[in-house]
């Protein structure tokens, strides 16, 4: 049993690190930018449909990997230069009717493009076995691989916004834009720069899932919401907020649906525990965040109520 | 305001579009958008090859044939549904894939005077207390499939299984339907929200319980995931036997990730019956891909419509439904016939994935396991 | 209490041009089921009464959204608990309107107390997620309330009586009826937002800090704004139930809810009219544009795009700046 908890961890936290790459894009675009991008999701299914492409051009899969970056970076570019540009100084609701618009026009396009059929990425050979952890049960590499890039990634984020000249600029930017800029710095082009390094993350966490999970038109919407409820229990901006609650949100979801219904067991008849296991389980995470508002309206490492 | 009474006139035009005139109309109402649209292009296909194969004509009529979207939703189905019925006037709804869909369009099609045929869900209260004279299921009752590996486990001898489905109707049927027929333990039943793709929670529990094997219902992208990430979680060394979750809509995803994997099915496209070998190549040559079950069940719902029009005609509602009950044409499946509630009298076959001298990824017939079946909840229909 | 009045006064002028349109719209729609059989289309009635349904939904929208500046992201809760109040009380043999109508306002009012109470503690976007979280967990209770019918939903057997006459069982029926609603919602949302109460709302809107200084505590304002735009959306929600004959926590899915904003936004927000000028177009162009190509999203998507781009202030913005209607928002 308790193996098996452990082994039901690793999987809470590596569904927890594959929102954190999605939400910590969108946590910067939201938190400096102060942009609402409902179209976030749709960078993520952008990044699967790119690898999936690039695998049937070059069937190599570091290759398609390293290919994604660039590709998702150049979309994110483009989209900033013809809508998200335009939208910086308007109302929350404007952004939302504009980037709604744009998640529709994008699916549609992807399903034009590449058909609805789910597609499917072949996994490297070097990572498709899987290590024994305790017992029978086993664990595969690629996914503690996903957790480890997952890992680097967040180092290196916390490298940037804490270590360099970037960082600074992107830290004074979020607590004061217009002072940022009154102090010669060309505000656009960092907006413009967070923009497409958000964008590029998003791609490339949809890439690296598409060998696990499959490619299809649907997959930016649902991982959409919950990279909003993880940034918000986080604290809108916040890298660290970010990380800390895409983990507990992908812990909490994880060992809710697993282990809720066992504990219910124990309290009452099993088949009541089964019914309420499944009304509980898909609730857990948004019990979560009213909870977590509810102590800290403004998340878990939030500023300030104000924003 | 001028321009607001103008823009309102003009959608309002916009809005109501063709109007009717005497051909046989035929709403074609599938899951064409989100992760299962492959199902629903493979039942849409099916029917347009056997309209293409009838020259056009539906009975000898000029016909006329609507394909809509549901979009996997029961509420914008229910709104496509009364639609077509009581927008474009059709005289038959080919349609849904799925359960839950079912149960939101039967009253809105039948009810507004349409007959709905099913290339695919059948829902066992449709077979039973809410059986219906305007509702013909051409494909099966949701519980046989799985029947066919339960039967199959039985012969097998296999002790304890462990159960998946998604939690809907289908799903629930799915393993009633297992469980009547099986007769070893359940190790353990997990049930998934529907359209979940990250099954690796469910399998760490499978993995920890070691079942001698698993039976799975996870139509669409979800059975693309489940078997990919089946031997990824090192599960290999149990065996996957699994209904609507192993075909041609997921096996050109799934490729050597499924080969050898059982499912029950009632056809395949190497089933030996008459006009199936030209069926399944001329659908290969038309969309481009080998047809599913879903494409066979398109193919004979419109095969029926067309066998009924031509005898009885659109016009004598009794006589209309007694031509289609005679199920008079030749079903890719070879024999078959109705039972008293309108679902269908057919042998059932184990079938195995294979990837075949072409390099195509399909299922192939290993064994009949049933013969001339009728679904068990025949006795609670009132009609017939 | 004068100072706000005051500082209110140059919006009373509008409000006249702005009760027009409506008026107009009123007589468009009622035109609709005659125009609809002289062409010979019937179901143009069944449409307008679905575009009408949620210009309700989208006009409860706009009292909390557009005057109180409170972004609901899960007010399509209230269009599920209309919806399964007729469910409900249907299947208990209870067919009466008014009965579902008011089953509905009751569970959805005492759900609106008790979310917004906590929701308000939060601000601007936390408010948005906050009020998503609770509108996700009505719709997960739904989803797996098997008695129900779960995630499958359940198909009604006939649709709510009026005083014990099946007044709503044809198209037409149903289309005045909803209109009827839809016309009361209209005028009681507009006397209300003319009231000292919906001043006193545009005023926390504007500054809360301001109405808190001249003495007013936003809370029980914001407070009860929420709770009558819950109730007055499980009356879309009724309606809704009744119009497809069927229930499905669907309704209620954060997709709707989303929608929902997206009607608001694209009517204008802040008008009342703006809010039913949304909810029927967005309607009209889904049904529209999805005779014509499988393929309709990207139309749609594009003119959501350009709308946002292009015209600030939605559709009414766009009317205004035409110049039609100068006096129309």
């Amino acid at each position: 049993m308790f193996n098996l908890f452990l082994l039901q961890l690793l999987n809470g936290a590596q569904f927890g690190i594959l929102l954190f790459l999605v939400a910590a894009g969108l946590t910067l675009v939201f938190g400096i930018m102060d942009f609402i991008n409902l179209a976030h999701g749709v960078l993520y299914m952008v990044g699967g449909y790119v690898m999936a492409m690039m695998m049937g051009a070059t069937n190599n899969f570091w290759l398609s990997l390293a290919m994604v970056l660039p590709l998702t970076l150049a979309v994110g570019l483009v989209l900033e230069v013809l809508v998200f540009r335009r939208l910086y100084d308007r109302s929350h609701l404007d952004q939302v009717l504009a980037t709604f618009g744009l998640v529709l026009v994008l699916s549609e396009l992807v399903r034009i493009i590449w058909g609805s059929a789910p597609l499917s990425v072949a996994m490297p050979e070097i990572l498709s076995g899987s290590v024994p952890l305790a017992g029978p049960v086993r664990y595969p590499v690629y996914r503690l691989g996903v957790i480890g890039v997952g890992l680097g990634v967040a180092l290196a984020l916390w490298f940037v916004i804490a270590r360099t000249r970037v960082g600074m600029l992107l830290r004074a930017g979020a607590a004061n834009r217009s002072m940022v800029s009154a102090l010669g710095t060309d505000i656009n082009r960092l907006f413009m720069l967070v923009f497409a390094a958000g964008a590029m993350l998003a791609g490339f966490a949809g890439a690296i899932v598409s060998p696990i999970l499959s490619v299809d038109p649907g997959m930016g919407d649902s991982i959409l919401i919950l990279t909003f409820v993880v940034i918000v229990i986080g604290g809108v901006g916040s890298v660290k907020g970010a990380f800390c609650a895409a983990l507990l949100a992908g812990i909490v979801d994880t060992l809710g649906r697993m282990f809720g219904p066992i504990i219910l067991k124990s309290i009452m008849d099993p088949a009541a525990a089964a019914q309420a296991g499944r009304t509980i389980a898909p609730m857990l995470v948004y019990v979560l965040m009213a909870a977590v508002l509810f102590w800290r309206p403004a998340g878990l490492f939030g500023r300030s109520v104000a924003r | 305001m001028r321009l607001l009474a103008l823009s309102t006139a003009l959608t309002l035009s916009f809005v109501s579009g063709a109007l009717a005139e005497d051909p046989v109309k035929i709403g074609v109402l599938l899951t064409l958008s989100g992760p299962p649209a492959v199902l629903g292009e493979h039942a849409r296909d099916g029917v347009l090859l056997a309209e293409k194969a009838l020259g056009g004509k539906i009975g000898g009529r000029e016909a006329e044939i609507i394909v809509v979207d549901d979009e996997g939703k029961p509420d914008i189905a229910a709104q496509k549904a009364r639609e077509l019925v009581e927008g474009q006037g059709v005289d038959f709804v080919i349609g849904p894939i799925f359960s839950n869909i079912m149960t939101a369009i039967a009253a809105p099609v039948t009810q507004g005077g349409a007959i709905l045929v099913s290339p695919n869900a059948g829902p066992s209260n449709f077979a039973g207390k809410d059986c219906n004279a305007d509702i013909f299921v051409v494909s099966y009752q949701n519980d046989q499939m799985p029947q066919v590996l339960a039967e199959h486990m039985n012969k097998q001898g296999i002790a304890n299984v462990y159960l998946l489905a998604p939690n809907y109707q289908a799903g629930q049927d799915s393993l009633n339907g297992f469980k009547a027929v099986y007769k070893g333990d359940v190790a353990g039943e997990l049930f998934v929200p529907l359209g979940q793709l990250d099954f690796s929670a469910e399998l760490a529990q499978i993995a920890a319980s070691q079942p001698a094997a698993v039976y799975a219902f996870m139509p669409g992208g979800m059975g693309v995931n489940l078997v990919k990430q089946w031997g990824q979680a090192g599960l290999s060394s149990i065996p996957l036997m699994s209904a609507f979750t192993v075909d041609e809509t997921t096996l050109p995803a799934e490729q050597d990730a499924a080969l050898d994997m059982l499912t029950g099915s009632n056809w395949a496209p190497d089933l030996d019956t008459p006009g199936n070998a030209d069926f399944v190549a001329s659908f290969k040559q038309d969309y481009g891909r080998v047809p599913s079950l879903y494409a066979m069940g398109g193919y004979d719902s419109l095969m029926l419509i067309d066998s009924a029009v031509k005898a009885a005609g659109t016009e004598d509602r009794e006589a209309l439904r007694a031509a289609l009950k005679a199920a008079d044409f030749p079903s890719l499946r070879g024999e078959f016939a109705f039972s008293t509630n309108n679902f269908p009298v057919q042998d059932f076959y184990l079938t195995k994935a294979i990837k075949d001298d072409e390099g195509n990824y399909r299922t192939s017939v290993v064994e009949k396991v049933f013969t001339a079946a009728a679904d068990s909840y025949v006795g609670e229909c009132p009609m017939k | 209490m004068t100072d706000l009045s005051q500082a209110l006064a140059p919006a009373r002028p509008r409000l006249a041009g702005r009760l027009k349109l409506a008026l107009c719209i009123f007589a468009l729609m009622a035109a609709v089921p005659p125009l609809a059989h002289a062409l010979g289309e019937p179901f143009l009635i069944v449409v307008a009464t679905r575009m009408m349904v949620f210009a309700i939904a989208a006009l409860s929208l706009d009292l909390i959204l557009g005057y109180g500046a409170m972004v609901s992201f899960g007010h399509a809760a209230y269009l599920g608990f209309g919806a399964y109040a007729v469910a409900v009380l249907s299947r208990a043999g209870i067919d009466d309107l008014f009965l579902h109508l008011l089953a509905g306002i009751a569970a959805s009012a005492v759900f609106a107390a008790l979310t917004g109470a906590i929701s308000l503690r939060t601000r601007g976007v936390y408010f948005i997620m906050i009020t998503l979280a609770f509108g996700q967990m009505a719709f997960f209770f739904f989803v797996s309330f098997s008695t129900l019918g779960g995630d499958d939903g359940v198909a009604l057997t006939a649709r709510s009586t009026v005083l014990g006459m099946p007044l709503l069982q044809g198209a037409q029926g149903m289309f005045y009826v909803t209109l009827a609603l839809l016309v009361l919602v209209f005028a009681g949302l507009y006397r209300l937002t003319l009231s000292r109460f919906g001043r006193v709302l545009t005023g926390t809107r504007e500054s809360a800090l301001r109405m808190q200084a001249i003495g007013f505590r936003p809370f029980p304002y914001q407070l009860t704004a929420y709770v009558i735009a819950g109730c007055l959306c499980s009356i879309a929600g009724v309606l809704l139930a009744n119009q497809a004959i069927y229930v499905s926590p669907a309704y209620m899915s954060w997709h709707r809810s989303g929608e929902m904003i997206v009607m608001l936004v694209l009517g204008g927000i802040g008008s009342l009219t703006g809010a039913m000028v949304g909810g029927l177009v967005t309607i009209a162009l889904e049904e529209g544009l999805a005779r014509y190509s499988e393929h309709w999203r990207l139309g749609f998507g594009l003119i959501l795009v350009l709308v946002a781009l292009f015209s600030p202030g939605g559709l009414s913005g766009l009317l205004r700046r035409l110049g039609l209607g100068r006096d129309a928002t």
